[in-house]
């Protein structure tokens, strides 16, 4: 159990570190990448549930790890969403920029 | 007498029609339904695409009353286990009340805006199929979310409506609309990850994801429980725009095209709301739910209070309306330190429930309607500074009266729906002595009446003398006018607990 035990302190550990990047960091890039951090401790915890077999007293219980499936592909999905947003913005930025060049560039 | 015979001869027939009709798979087809769009707008082009997008959202409205108009005859639920599966392992979908009626609101006012974007982008380009397949999305993550009872549905639900719903923010790809998509994003993603954290620890203490099993394996004085609601309420408030988590909100919805705007400010917030609502309501042990009330009361006082304040203090026309959103989210909060967690509601109980519900309801047709009008008077006068207006009245005038009837709702002036709710609210709190939450609908009530009618004086004001104006076909003015007299028509609800949506509360 002890084992098991530290598989799940690691995803707390991750989901507080994930929750300080995405909370505090300024960078876009740097705030999608805590996000999958987070998203990692969560499935961590999720996977120590499933260990426990809290379902049906079952040695382990196979729900969650269905669940992890769908929760990677969707976090997959949003890193993709929110990285192409992020790639369009830049290229976005760089065009303005380039129309206005005496505008003042207020960032 | 006679009325009364017809009208029980209705009923006897509508029970028969329903008698061969089993519920249960028309939830599932509600979730379904809109997604079929989206072979039409692949495969036969735009314009073909465009009219079966349109066709499938009046379906849905359809399908919706079929599926309402079940629930209050048989004044039971309606249920559909996914595959003949049950709970715990299986996936169910159930409509009550509450879900039955917010299911035909969000379809009447998806058909409106439907119409409404049929008319074009602006004058002269149209929509391309790509708004119309998030559109689509939109549509099912809203009846997905709705009808799920299982939190890992709902939690798939949240997702697909926010990554239909940020694309929505940003279609025309300018970088300030990309800059209020990216920080939308990053707002909705770590609230559906709180939420999810959350539901796995009610996964984790109850072996279940199911709603109601779950809020009967639930103790209350287990710290896990306690820690598992904060973090889906939390989350669940970003993703809701609840004060004051609220700052993502006003460029999102302001930034977007005016059905853009509108689909996103009249329904895609009230998904994360309406299941905020649902955790209080039905997960949550009822002692926590008490303690936990007030305080979500509270914060939705924040939001009338400041983002009404914000609102005021606007100089442009749709970022007032978005504000005037993320203020107006905040009344459905109220109710919840006037309702019981334990047992079946009292008179004034059930009234304030009733008045919440309206209130998310009437909120959707008045703001859908004030959105699109801001966006056809933006289009006719070439901007949307509120300063500036003058001439407004003349040149849309149909679009400024949908703006100010639209607005009688938010102010809580009859005859309207915002109306009838607000006093439902104001008469419950005060029969049951909380006089505080009284306090807060009046003062909420008179800032929405500076906002609103700041905006319509200004439209009312003659024209600068250099000012040209662009026509608006009548076609586009109208759509708006018709969402704010459903508003309005809501107003003449009986002053009364509304059976209804009462059926099934848990």
């Amino acid at each position: 159990m002890i084992g098991w035990t530290i598989f799940a302190l690691a995803g707390a550990g991750l989901v507080g570190l994930g929750l300080y990047g995405v909370i505090m960091r300024e960078n876009a890039l740097h705030r999608i990448l805590a996000f999958n951090i987070l998203g990692g401790g969560i499935f961590l915890v999720f996977g120590f549930a499933a260990r426990r077999g809290a379902g049906a007293g079952f040695t382990a219980d196979p729900v969650p790890q269905a669940l992890v499936i769908t929760g990677v592909v969707v976090a997959f999905s949003a890193t993709a969403l929110a990285t192409a947003i992020v790639v369009r913005l830049t290229a976005a930025q760089a065009e303005e920029r380039d129309d206005a060049p005496h505008a003042k560039d207020d960032g | 007498m006679t009325q009364d015979h017809a009208l029980s001869a209705a009923d006897a027939s509508g029970r028969l029609l329903m008698a061969g009709l089993p519920p249960g798979p028309l939830l599932a087809l509600a979730i379904i339904l809109p997604l079929a769009g989206l072979v039409p707008l692949l495969l036969l082009g735009p314009r073909a695409g465009e009219r079966a997008a349109i066709a499938l959202a009046g379906l849905g409205l359809l399908l919706a009353i079929l599926i309402a108009l079940q629930v209050g005859w048989s004044g039971t639920p309606a249920l559909y286990h996914l595959g003949g599966w049950r709970p715990p392992l299986g996936i169910m979908l159930r409509a009550d009340g509450i879900s039955a009626g917010m299911l035909v609101t969000s379809a009447a006012v998806f058909f409106g805006i439907s119409l409404f974007a049929a008319t074009g982008r602006d004058r002269t380009n149209t929509f391309p199929p790509t708004f119309w397949m998030l559109a689509l999305c939109v549509a099912s993550g809203l009846n997905l979310a709705f009808l799920a009872e299982d939190l890992f549905t709902l939690y798939v639900a949240l997702e697909l409506l926010t990554f239909a719903a940020v694309p929505l923010v940003c279609l025309d790809g300018k970088a300030a609309q990309l800059k209020a998509a990216l920080t939308y994003l990053l707002f909705a993603l770590l609230g559906s990850l709180l939420y999810l954290l959350g539901a796995v620890l009610i996964y984790a203490s109850t072996g279940t994801l199911d709603i109601g099993l779950a809020a009967q394996r639930l103790v209350a004085n287990a710290p896990a429980t306690g820690i598992a609601l904060a973090l889906m309420s939390v989350g669940l408030a970003a993703k809701a725009a609840l004060f004051p988590l609220y700052l993502w909100l006003p460029p999102a919805h302001a930034g977007a095209p005016p059905a853009a705007s509108a689909l996103l400010s009249s329904l895609v917030i009230k998904a994360p709301i309406f299941l905020l609502l649902r955790i209080w309501i039905g997960l949550a042990p009822a002692p926590l739910a008490e303690q936990a009330a007030p305080v979500l009361a509270v914060l939705g006082t924040g939001a009338i209070l400041f983002c009404g304040m914000r609102a005021l203090a606007q100089s442009r026309l749709k970022l007032l309306i978005a504000y005037s959103t993320a203020a107006q989210i905040g009344y459905v909060f109220l109710m919840l330190p006037l309702v019981t967690y334990s047992g079946p509601l009292s008179m004034p109980e059930s009234l304030a429930w009733t008045g919440g519900f309206l209130h998310l309801a009437a909120h959707a047709f008045s703001k859908a309607a004030m959105f699109i009008a801001a966006g056809v008077i933006a289009e006719a006068l070439g901007h949307d500074r509120i300063s500036s207006l003058g001439g407004a009245a003349q040149a849309v005038p149909i679009s400024v009266a949908a703006f100010a009837i639209g607005g009688l709702s938010l102010m809580g002036l009859p005859p309207s729906g915002g109306f009838i709710a607000k006093v439902m609210l104001l008469t419950a709190a005060i029969q049951q002595g909380v006089a505080w939450i009284a306090v807060v609908v009046l003062l909420g009530g008179l800032l929405a009446r500076g906002y609103v009618l700041r905006v319509v004086v200004s439209a009312l004001q003659r024209p600068e003398t250099d000012a040209s104006f662009v026509t608006i076909p009548l076609r586009r003015q109208s759509m708006a006018l018709v969402l704010a007299l459903v508003a309005i028509v809501l107003g003449f609800i009986p002053l009364q607990p509304m059976d209804f949506l009462l059926v099934g509360r848990p």
